[in-house]
């Protein structure tokens, strides 16, 4: 196959297709990371540096429980999810919004100081050493024919499906996700209406810091974790969000899953380094045609 | 501050600037300097598209980056003296820079997705950079021939081995020169016609356009110049090291620091940058003398210090430095 | 020219002299007595070359570490070794800037800065002000071949690794009869030492009638191999050689595993994971029959595997950088002895005239020829049960090569 007078290799569909089921795992994994960052776009409208510190914190949290209590990852999602919603609620509340004065720049930075002491906090208390969670199922599943999917894998897939419809039914089904809408859609008139902005804020963030903890959870079993590990997510992240529309949950998931299986498209016939220009094309080209995504509306 | 005593200010402050080394022996002291001027440079680059003209730019590495590439590879490639470089390399800043602002500003993005664009630009430059390799050699990096011989110094744009006057001080001039460049430019701006539009860009470019300001045309001038200076930061950066790769051209790190050193310096100030980057640099050299002080060598202690000066002067001093002087002045920054 | 080479051999002989004989050198050193040796230790400590700069930093510091307790610099009287610490954030001009410093601290030499972008950035500071500096690790033959007279390094670049790398996978075959032909070539492609490699294994390989079937470059940091495997799984290869830094390694291996592809032979070059205490720890089943051509000591020293206790005792693993680290300190450290004088140019001498063979490394005497030691090598391992062991060449093997072992 000739495209642009690159060549690119001819592989057996059992090849492509197993790439696919590949992008929909991987696509998984993005959309987990991608929905706590989305949330507190679509509601604070800020853009979070310190989601990926977040990430790598948590995953060390999960790796602690693991290496001195034994806990399973798994499991490690009951204690993680309430415990990230209060370090959220609290980074935003007692740092963020407190130090802000409500300015894009200010928070942006903010938030990268917080990144930068998060990060080398990390360094300091657990040195550089990666870290590692070895659960006995690593290499156990299901045979696929083209592939063999993981239960590490298949854990995360099912994770990011019902995350995703948590974090939905909470958002309408529930008095302060509507308020949390009402914010996000209208932050003065939702002042009027009597509903404490600086508290939904909290609980916005707080919401966005538990999906990031539960993606730790789900992660762990898979990739060893070091201070830098937010790196490895964070800019994907902001194109999942993007494409599937800031503050969208359900443009989150399936945009994870879309630039989940480009990226191994693109990786399988472009080469796995220049294959991820695919990642940065498609970023560039949602914002250019269509910046409110799949799922967002324009605000 | 009326323009004398800005002019009587900024000379003064360029006339030491430009006496440090006579006075400071230390090539520890110099270097120091000499790193923040470069990263004034950087921020300087930035303010002009971002304090000044509102755009908030993620990805200044692409230009910086790009500056330092072409730089590299005219030399590596095809055998150009590194003077006949330079300004090739500063022209494709700024063609990499129209390049980018034609694309994002004709599709009328703004604030956070201008700001993202940005970052997927430097991000898929990175990709290239990496991927190319019959173009960039990849992660393998383009080294350039260390000249070791004094006399042609000059002639290489190249000062590690250039005697000892020239040796102590050359790279500082380089990067002095570049920056004083800057900050005239931007202060030329600042003072004229241009200057006046893209400020109204910034503050309601619907507004500005109801009286007649080309929006278009006045960020795509702002991005095309940003795009040079932060590119002449990267022609810099390869004349000094002789080696640039992907991560060091277009990794988030300069990106990084282009926007930090003008948002706490003062944004849309022809100091602020230069504040900034001082600041930064400062506090920076003073954590690290805090725990060697304290006795530890564990790493990162110095930069937790770091993040939380970061942090607590935005919380204190949301104006940025200039912002708290020309207030204390009594004069509302901007 | 001719008197100033004169000057240099006297020099080195009594430097020779007093290095062999601590007694005699000790009286005409009390002058110097009580001044330490500052040793500036450059390594990229934070940033997201972190966890190899740390280990590097730790190896390094061990040394200094061991040398003071063992009675310091003996032809400076004893003298202690003084730590100057340096960390280069990952980036070569703060590497540079390091160097600054430690030339105003005035250090007597330098020993770091293991990624080969921050090694050209310091030598070259360090030239400057003729400081003497030992390359840890380093790896692109350019830091050593660029004429600077101050920079040397201990171990092997690249160049003289692939060789080795190509020698030894041509010899496994031949001894077991040749039984593979076809190979894939899995590397990292974001910093020299990958992006150099592919392309000389492939040179290598193909003369001596393998075929390299696909040369695969992949990022670092990566996420997912499966692409990498599943490629792997078609072509079908008879040997897979990747060459990527530790967690890459790891995640590839794993994911070779988790796909149940299965090559004839995995045989590293440069292989983050392949010769690496935790990750058979971790991993054992992955980590089976892997082989690595790579950095390691002399199996049989037992200075070595004190230092290998030394390193698990503090909670770290026992990897390449370490040993790196700690055997170019230990060279600089001779070097001043030998130079018996804390004289910049005279230890830059005495590095280039050395013949230091108390290390643990299967280098064998120094020799130093244009800053490279040319008797540095690395050698072959492989997984075998619970132990890394060393299957070429013959003369450190400690067992024999399971080849092919799948």
């Amino acid at each position: 196959m000739d495209v642009f007078g690159l060549t690119l290799p001819s592989y057996s569909w059992e090849t492509v297709a197993g790439s696919m089921i590949s992008g929909v795992f991987l696509g998984a994994l993005y959309a987990l990371v991608a929905l706590g960052l989305t949330i507190v776009y679509g509601v604070l409208h800020i853009i979070n540096f310190a989601h990926g510190a977040l990430l790598m914190i948590f995953m060390y949290a999960v790796y602690f429980l693991w290496s001195a209590v034994g806990l399973d990852p798994y499991v490690s999602l009951i204690i993680l999810i309430p415990g990230g919603f209060l370090a959220g609620y609290a980074l935003q509340r007692g740092v963020i919004g407190r130090f802000s004065h409500g300015r894009d720049e200010i928070t942006l930075l903010v938030t990268l100081g917080i990144a930068i002491i998060i990060e080398n906090g990390a360094l300091f208390a657990f040195s550089a050493t990666e870290r590692q969670v070895v659960v006995p199922y690593d290499f156990d599943g299901i045979d696929l024919g083209v592939t063999y999917a993981v239960w590490p894998e298949i854990a995360a897939l099912a994770g990011s499906l019902v995350v995703t419809v948590a974090v939905w039914l909470f958002m309408t089904r529930t008095d302060t996700g509507r308020a949390i809408q009402a914010v996000a859609k209208e932050r003065r008139g939702a002042e009027l209406m009597g509903i404490d902005v600086d508290h939904i804020y909290g609980i916005s963030f707080g919401i966005g810091a538990a999906c990031v903890a539960a993606a730790a959870c789900l992660l762990a079993p898979t990739y060893a974790v070091h201070p830098q590990f937010g790196y490895l997510f964070v800019l994907i992240a902001f194109t999942v969000v993007v494409l599937g529309g800031m503050g969208s949950f359900a443009g989150a998931l399936v945009g994870g899953f879309i630039i989940g299986i480009t990226e191994q498209i693109g990786r399988l016939y472009l080469g796995e380094s220049l294959g991820l220009i695919t990642i940065s094309a498609t970023f560039i080209l949602i914002l250019l045609l269509r910046p409110t995504g799949l799922f967002g509306q324009r605000q | 501050m009326n323009t004398p005593t800005r002019l009587i200010g900024w000379t003064v402050a360029i006339a030491i600037a430009a006496l440090l080394p006579f006075f400071i022996h230390s090539g520890r002291w110099l270097d120091f300097v000499e790193l923040t001027l470069f990263v004034s440079l950087l921020g300087q680059a930035w303010n002009i598209l971002g304090g000044y003209g509102g755009q908030y730019s993620f990805g200044h590495a692409v230009f910086f980056g790009t500056g330092a590439y072409i730089q590299a590879m005219l030399q590596f490639r095809y055998g150009l003296g590194p003077w006949a470089a330079a300004p090739f390399a500063i022209a494709f800043g700024a063609l990499v820079g129209s390049f980018i602002g034609f694309l994002s500003f004709r599709y009328g993005l703004r604030g956070s997705y201008f700001a993202l664009i940005t970052l997927a630009f430097a991000e898929a430059f990175h990709v290239l950079a990496r991927s190319l390799v019959s173009i960039t050699e990849g992660g393998r990096g383009i080294q350039l021939t260390l000249n070791q011989d004094p006399a042609q110094a000059l002639s290489t744009f190249q000062f590690t081995f250039a005697g000892p006057f020239l040796s102590h001080a050359g790279y500082y001039y380089t990067v002095l020169f570049l920056l004083v460049v800057a900050c005239v430019l931007t202060w030329r701006m600042e003072a004229g016609r241009f200057g006046a539009q893209l400020l109204s860009v910034r503050e309601n470019e619907d507004a500005a356009e109801a009286l007649g300001v080309n929006a278009f045309q006045v960020k795509m001038q702002a991005i095309c110049l940003s795009g040079a200076i932060a590119a002449s930061a990267g022609v810099y950066y390869v004349q000094k090291f002789l080696f640039v790769d992907p991560g060091i051209a277009y990794g988030p790190g300069k990106s990084v620091e282009a926007l930090v050193a003008p948002i706490i310096g003062g944004l849309g100030t022809v100091a602020g940058p230069v504040v900034g980057a001082f600041f930064l640099h400062g506090v920076g050299e003073g954590a690290k003398g805090v725990i060697a002080a304290a006795g530890t060598s564990a790493p990162g202690l110095d930069l937790i210090l770091y993040g939380v000066m970061l942090v607590l002067v935005l919380a204190f001093l949301p104006r940025g430095i200039v912002g708290l002087f020309t207030n204390l002045l009594g004069r509302r920054g901007r | 020219m001719t008197q100033s080479l004169v000057k240099t051999t006297r020099r080195q002989l009594l430097a020779g002299a007093a290095a062999t004989s601590g007694v005699l050198a000790a009286p005409g050193i009390l002058r110097a007595q009580g001044a330490p040796v500052k040793l500036g230790v450059v390594h990229p400590v934070t940033g997201f070359l972190q966890f190899s700069g740390s280990q590097c930093r730790f190896g390094a510091e061990t040394a200094i570490a061991e040398i003071n307790a063992a009675g310091g610099i003996k032809s400076l009287g004893g003298a202690q070794i003084e730590a100057v610490l340096g960390d280069a954030q990952s980036k070569p001009e703060i590497g540079a800037a390091e160097v600054e410093r430690f030339q105003d601290e005035g250090v007597h030499a330098i020993v770091g800065a293991f990624a080969s972008g921050i090694c050209l950035a310091t030598t070259q500071a360090a030239a400057k002000h003729g400081i003497p500096h030992v390359v840890d690790v380093g790896v692109n033959d350019k830091i050593v071949t660029r004429g600077l007279e101050n920079t040397f390094r201990f171990g092997p670049g690249f160049g003289v690794i692939t060789k080795a790398g190509v020698q030894g996978l041509i010899d496994l075959n031949a001894a077991a009869d040749n039984p593979v032909k076809t190979c894939v070539i899995v590397h990292e492609n974001t910093t020299p030492f990958g992006s150099f490699m592919a392309g000389l294994m492939k040179e290598g390989l193909e003369p001596a009638g393998f075929e390299v079937l696909e040369i695969l470059p992949h990022p670092t940091p990566n996420k997912d191999f499966r692409n990498i495997a599943l490629k792997i799984k078609e072509l079908n290869p008879d040997v897979v050689i990747p060459s990527h830094y530790y967690n890459e390694g790891v995640l590839f291996l794993r994911t070779l595993q988790r796909q149940r592809v299965s090559p004839k032979v995995i045989y590293s070059v440069l292989g983050g994971a392949s010769s690496q205490y935790r990750f058979l720890g971790e991993f054992p089943e992955a980590a089976q029959g892997v082989f690595d051509c790579n950095h390691w000591i002399d199996p049989k020293n037992e200075a070595a595997q004190a230092l290998r206790a030394k390193t698990e005792a503090a909670g770290k693993s026992f990897s390449y950088e370490v040993f790196l680290a700690y055997t170019a300190t230990m060279f600089a450290a001779d070097a001043i002895e030998r130079a018996g004088s804390p004289d910049r140019a005279k230890i830059t001498e005495a590095m280039a005239a050395s013949t230091w063979d108390g290390h643990f490394m299967p280098y064998g005497p120094t020799a130093m020829d244009d800053g490279q030691n040319t008797g540095s090598q690395p050698l072959v391992t492989q997984i075998q049960g619970e132990e890394i062991e060393v299957v070429a060449p013959a003369d450190f093997a400690t067992k024999p090569a399971k080849f092919p072992f799948a």
